[in-house]
């Protein structure tokens, strides 16, 4: 007998208001400890999953659930990672990881450990009393993460985290994504439209489809975990790139 | 020279230059018209030999400037969080906040004395008249402006209203805040002055600096009329003072305003 999934679409339809299908029919399973990517056209409906997951906005037919259950009552199992770092700016990098703990109702002495291991886990200990202003745009990325990663929710979601970061920063913060899933093992989706990020992070990669929004083709990542820079560098992974790159031109011209 | 130095010495030059020009005019008047513009020795003599009637005047206008001010600033800022709520609320009230605004002082005073009688209680709701309407525009805007993002962060972890509102909006909403409130400390110590002045009293605490400026000005005391003045001029500095330091302990740590060119 397979694992339940923890994520089930099945046939979901979504439109916002009585505006065009956003997405259409799409269906798939997550499994517990999934990494899945989605890539594809700006417009085909990336946001809206993970917003539909996170219980944003719901479903227009067809059926989602979360751990066997709808996703506002699965709204604890998981945290959110917004393009943007979306900090407080009023508060130091310290209070602004817990705030995700205050909203939830976390006691603040309760919150000290999860904010410590939290930060530790992004490499930002000692910069607690640090304000946003003072930091640059990884470190930035660093404190949301942290401050998602102090629910060590069962799911995370995250919409382009390091989309504009440049190479450098995002190839080491990827990195460090994989080295805290090795402590932290999440079901994870991740937005972008780099597909060498997805390639490098995923086991599945959800390769999308615009107007309306479908799952066109989904791809298998069979590299081994840990992933190291020498992943980047094998024949395999670059083999797979040009392949991923290929479908989304193909999908993208239609 | 440092610019730090250059922000000390400018304004000081500018000052000595004033006076300087002030003596010289002085100077050129004719001996019968010399009391048009007294000194500054003179108006410094002024304020000595008067500190008493002074000095009772401008505690009875700082308590009403304070009490005025305080009011406006709590109620204002009770008022906007209601006006916050939504388009509605703020489309109902707003013409009359307007109004409120509107209405010229000079007409309200009498009808005040009516009501309330002449003297501290007048030159309170005065002073609050006046301060309320910059407080509770720039509050209202501030906590109308909260960034999407946040709002749609607070939403995602299912963040009460109670904590929407004293965590997000509330601390987003203090730049603009204090905007109202630097242009409210300017006009409390205006507000209570012009409060004394056109519904103040001798009855009771012997009145504020502008019923204090009426007796001058009946007796021709023009020396002591100018020093009260002067008063006027250094609690208006006070009050923007310490509205300055307030901002500047609740902002100077996160907010861009105070780090324009810093490096
Ligand atoms: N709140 C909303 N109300 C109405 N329409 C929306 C809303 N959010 C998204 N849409 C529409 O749904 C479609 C999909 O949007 P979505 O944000 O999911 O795309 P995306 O794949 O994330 O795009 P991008 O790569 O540019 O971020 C778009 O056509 C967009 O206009
Ligand atoms: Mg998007």
């Amino acid at each position: 007998m397979s694992v339940p999934p923890i994520v089930a679409f099945t046939n979901v339809v979504k439109r916002y208001g009585d505006g065009p299908v956003v997405l259409d029919g799409v269906c798939f399973d997550a499994a517990p400890g999934d990494f899945i990517s989605l890539i594809g056209p700006s417009g085909c409906g990336k946001s809206t999953i993970l917003r539909l997951i996170a219980g944003l906005s719901p479903v227009t037919s067809g059926s989602l659930t979360i751990d066997g259950r709808t996703p506002e009552a699965a709204a604890a199992e998981l945290a959110f990672v917004f393009q943007e770092p979306t900090l407080l700016p009023w508060l130091n990098v310290g209070h602004n990881v817990e705030v995700a703990q205050q909203l939830r109702g976390v006691p603040a002495p309760a919150r000290a450990a999860a904010r410590r291991r939290a930060l530790e886990l992004v490499r930002l200990t000692g910069r607690e009393s640090a304000f946003p202003r003072q930091l640059s745009g990884g470190q930035k990325m660093r404190v949301s993460l942290a401050r998602a990663l102090t629910l060590e929710p069962k799911i995370l979601l995250l919409d382009e985290p390091f989309g504009a970061l440049d190479e450098m920063t995002r190839e080491h913060l990827n990195e460090e994504l994989l080295d805290i899933r090795q402590q932290q093992a999440w079901t994870t989706f991740f937005v972008t439209h780099s597909v060498a990020e997805a390639v490098f992070l995923s086991n599945r990669i959800f390769v999308m489809s615009a107007n309306p929004g479908r799952i066109h083709r989904e791809v298998q990542v069979d590299f081994p975990y840990p992933r190291t820079e020498a992943t980047r560098r094998s024949r395999p992974y670059h083999d797979l790139v040009s392949e991923v790159s290929r479908l989304l031109r193909s999908v993208e011209s239609t | 020279m440092s610019r730090r130095l250059l922000n000390f010495l400018l304004p000081l030059g500018t000052g000595v230059l004033m006076v300087g020009i002030w003596y010289a005019i002085r100077h050129g008047l004719s001996e019968d018209m010399k009391f048009l513009l007294p000194t500054p020795d003179e108006i410094w003599a002024a304020l000595a030999a008067n500190s008493e009637s002074l000095s009772r005047a401008t505690l009875n206008t700082t308590k009403g400037a304070v009490l005025g001010f305080g009011f406006a600033v709590v109620i204002s800022f009770g008022l906007a969080l209601i006006l916050s709520l939504s388009n509605l609320i703020r489309a109902s009230l707003y013409p009359y906040l307007m109004i409120l605004q509107m209405m010229p002082i000079i007409v309200i005073a009498p009808i005040l004395v009516l009501w309330v009688g002449a003297g501290l209680n007048s030159v309170v709701i005065i002073t609050f008249l006046i301060c309320f309407f910059p407080l509770v525009v720039n509050t209202t805007q501030g906590l109308i402006s909260t960034d999407r993002n946040l709002v749609e962060l607070f939403r995602m972890y299912r963040a009460n209203r109670w904590q929407e509102t004293f965590l997000l909006r509330v601390p987003a909403a203090l730049p603009y805040f204090f905007t109202g409130l630097r242009i409210a400390a300017v006009l409390a110590p205006i507000g209570a002055l012009v409060g004394d002045y056109t519904a103040g009293s001798s009855a009771g605490d012997g009145g504020g600096l502008g019923f204090q400026a009426i007796i001058y000005s009946s007796q021709a005391k023009y020396p002591a009329l100018f020093a009260t003045a002067a008063v006027t001029c250094v609690l208006g500095f006070v009050f923007a003072g310490g509205v300055h330091i307030l901002s500047w302990l609740s902002l100077s740590k996160w907010h861009d305003s105070y780090h324009r060119s810093d490096t």
